[in-house]
């Protein structure tokens, strides 16, 4: 495999000739926000936060999809691409209902976080808080719909690694949803193997394991007994 | 087949033909106006007349001006009569039987400009022959640019002949055909597969010219799209149509059955070692397929949603193969150019834009239709020459062209040559063809809303800034309309414009803002008086 050296952020980077900018930037230590790549499956190029300037091409391109190439001049981070980027973040907690403080993922979000590294403090946009369903019929597993932010990450993983193809996206536009199988409930998604790699592959609060929301939290009082009763009587088998 | 075989055919059709004959249009446009019941009376006519001896009577392709339908031409003599219903089809036998009748049509100048200042390359058969008959399209040369092709020419020297034409995409885009041939003649697919797809998912508000083609000569067509395959390599063709033309897709699949029969397409074509089969994709009425990577996942089966280009479909399209892409009235233009030689084409149009145009002009003015013009045509003659200006005499206040991707152009501009570069220049695109023509009273903002709209409605959901800014840009739009925005919401619908334009994934979204950035353009006085009051008041 061939090597190439360009640049990056006026850093020279060498790079193996099949590997993408942002394979490339990231072994260089040089950051560039990401939400729908998801190391391990196909990239999609969708989020559009990773674009980046290349010297000598009118368009920006998103790192993720661009092969590297002899003498490539790439700048990831400009004024630019930071309103671009913040923009963009914006456009997301505007378009579903984004609320951190009652989501299970709060401070374990990848929308959260790249909210933060963009530097998002506000939304200037109208938010659009959709009805959107949340679909809790599978037995292990549910989705929230107003937490998607349509990465199809959870698509891809469940279509390249798992090889079930259960999750698919329907509909076009901001009325685009993800899909179980033909549009079934989660629950009666025949191909739907259990394995939970869509849980694992989703940045957000959007797929999440049952009995872990808040809603869901209940607290066992009788444990509280049988733990008295095994410090002062000793008595282990309650 | 051989040639002597064609020209039989040709020969026969000819000999067939009677002394005077009766056309009528029976495109769609013409026959959501009763056109098949005119053609009926007027076959009736003839018959109760005895006239069946002298008289034919053919239904044709479209004849262009739309508005005045349906469309009765009488041959020798070019009588053209409008709006003909079926109860007055018995006149135009009369007329031509020599008993003129009082209450017959009402008949039109064939040499007004409409028709006179246009100039037929892709349009050449249409409305003069039947187009669901093979024999038609052969009487008038058809699948001989093929014969010629496949016997005397070598795919390099097709390439090099549309190289040589300046032909450029009639998509939109303005791609060097010839270029795109060879890129595909040259890619190598992981199987030696190679496809060509011809894209006839016209979905811009307003166009009808591919459309139209395809009901009018699809042999046209298909003749285009297997030169184009013999030149890069290919054996397997793809017509994609959008399912809202149910005509055009009857009259392709039965131009396909007839062209197979006669071996014009399968295998060894014309007795030589070129096969070539073409098959049709029905679209299920997204106007994203016809971005290509979203067209070729579409005809793959799966989610019409385009992909980040580069690889190109020319080196991976199809299931990964080499796919040649070109719009419906690409291919039209190709069998012409083989016929008459790119020096011909060449010597039509501009520097940079070659050959013709056809424009399908809609909106509020006196001539609704298609026509046909040499590139470099200015807005102005087809605004107001052809298409007659504003029913009524009111002045033109704009023209949008490009559809959902194109700009509006004001009245002042109109002596802006139509070719690619002089369009992008003036902030919009050559577009498929689409034309709307607006008056006085039009609202610009509502202008630009009403594309945002379809934009919004129209976006896949894949990227974020096309996905969401587009229903943003049209939250602003409408809250300007409703005269309850302020500086802030302009100076916001500015900055989503850029960042929609700038970030999208494909040409959709890329070209989303188009409207509204044009009309920001040349009328921003609009979106200022719908400001409310207390500009910059609110912080």
């Amino acid at each position: 495999m061939a090597a190439r050296t360009l640049t990056i952020d006026g850093k020279a980077v060498s790079a193996r000739e099949d590997e993408s900018l942002l394979e490339a930037a990231m072994e260089a230590g040089i950051a560039i926000p990401t939400l729908c790549h998801l190391e391990g499956v196909g990239d999609v190029g969708a989020c559009r936060l990773c674009l980046v300037e290349i010297a000598g091409s009118p368009k920006l391109q998103p790192a993720c999809v661009t092969r590297v190439a002899e003498g490539m001049e790439v700048c990831t981070d400009s004024e630019r691409l930071r309103a671009y980027r913040r923009m963009i973040v914006e456009l997301l907690f505007a378009e579903r209902n984004h609320v951190c403080a009652v989501c299970v993922a709060n401070g374990n979000c990848e929308l959260q976080d790249v909210a933060v590294a963009v530097g998002m403090d506000h939304v200037r946009y109208d938010y659009l808080a959709p009805s959107c369903a949340v679909d809790i019929s599978h037995p292990l597993f549910g989705i929230d719909h107003n937490r998607c932010i349509l990465c199809t990450r959870c698509v891809r993983v469940c279509d390249e690694i798992e090889g079930a193809h259960t999750w698919d996206v329907a509909g076009r536009g901001t009325g685009a949803r993800l899909i179980t199988d033909l549009n079934q409930p989660w629950g009666e998604a025949q191909s739907c193997t259990s394995c939970g790699k869509c849980l694992l592959a989703c940045p957000t609060g959007a797929i999440v394991r049952q009995g872990t929301t808040v809603a869901e939290l209940q607290r066992d009082r009788s444990r509280l007994g049988w733990l008295v009763a095994a410090r002062e009587k000793k008595q282990w088998n309650g | 087949m051989h040639l002597a075989e064609l020209q039989a055919i040709a020969d026969r059709e000819q000999a067939a033909r009677k002394p005077i004959r009766i056309r009528c249009c029976v495109a769609a446009g013409c026959l959501s106006s009763d056109g098949q019941a005119v053609l009926q009376q007027l076959g009736a006519a003839v018959e109760a007349a005895g006239l069946t001896a002298q008289v034919e009577v053919c239904g044709v392709g479209c004849m262009r001006l739309c508005s005045q339908g349906p469309l009765v031409q009488v041959d020798p003599g070019g009588a053209l009569y409008a709006k003909v219903t079926p109860a007055s089809a018995p006149a135009v036998v009369a007329a031509v039987a020599g008993a003129p009748a009082d209450d017959a049509p009402a008949q039109l100048d064939p040499a007004q400009p409409f028709f006179a200042r246009q100039w037929s390359i892709v349009l050449e058969h249409s409305g003069s022959i039947d187009p669901e008959r093979i024999e038609a399209s052969i009487a008038v040369g058809g699948y001989q640019a093929l014969y010629h092709t496949l016997h005397e020419l070598t795919p390099a020297e097709v390439i090099d002949a549309i190289t040589r034409s300046g032909l450029r995409g009639r998509g939109g885009a303005g791609y060097p055909t010839g270029l795109k041939w060879a890129t595909v003649a040259k890619s190598q697919g992981p199987d030696g597969r190679k496809f060509v797809v011809c894209n006839g998912d016209e979905g811009d508000p307003g166009a009808f010219m591919d459309r139209s083609v395809l009901e009018s000569d699809p042999h046209r067509v298909l003749e285009g799209m297997a030169i184009a395959a013999y030149a890069v390599g290919a054996s397997q063709g793809y017509a994609y149509v959008r399912g809202e033309y149910p005509l055009a897709i009857r009259r392709l699949e039965l131009a396909i059955r007839q062209a197979k029969k006669l071996g014009l397409l399968g295998s060894q074509i014309f007795d030589s070692a070129f096969d070539f089969r073409v098959d049709i994709r029905i679209g299920a009425g997204a106007f994203v397929c016809g971005e290509e990577t979203a067209l070729i996942a579409s005809i793959e089966g799966n989610r019409g949603t385009p992909r980040p280009r580069p690889p190109y479909p020319a080196e991976c399209g199809l299931w990964g193969c080499p796919t040649l892409i070109n719009n419906v009235e690409t291919f039209a233009n190709i069998a012409p150019i083989i016929r008459n030689g790119p020096e011909w084409f060449a010597g039509i149009g501009t520097a940079g834009s070659k050959g013709t145009k056809v424009f399908a002009l809609a909106g509020n003015i006196a001539n609704t239709g298609l026509v046909e013009v040499p590139m470099g045509t200015t807005l102005r003659t087809i605004v107001e020459e052809l298409g007659g200006g504003v029913p009524g005499g009111g002045g033109v206040k704009a023209v949008q062209t490009g559809g959902p991707s194109g700009g509006c152009i004001p009245e002042r501009l109109f002596d802006t040559p139509v070719d690619y570069e002089s369009l992008v220049k003036v902030g919009s695109i050559m577009g498929s063809g689409g034309m709307i023509v607006m008056d006085g009273g039009t609202s610009m903002v509502e202008v630009a809303r009403y594309f945002m709209e379809f934009c919004k409605d129209e976006s896949c959901g894949k990227c974020v800034p096309c996905r969401v800014g587009t229903v943003q840009l049209h939250r602003l739009l409408s809250k300007i309309q409703a005269g309850v925005a302020t500086e802030a919401d302009l100076a916001q619908l500015r900055e989503l414009c850029t960042l929609v334009k700038e970030t999208s994934l494909c040409g959709l979204g890329q070209s989303a803002p188009n409207p509204v950035l044009s009309t920001l353009r040349y009328f921003p006085e609009e979106y200022a008086g719908l400001l409310r009051g207390e500009v910059g008041s609110e912080q």
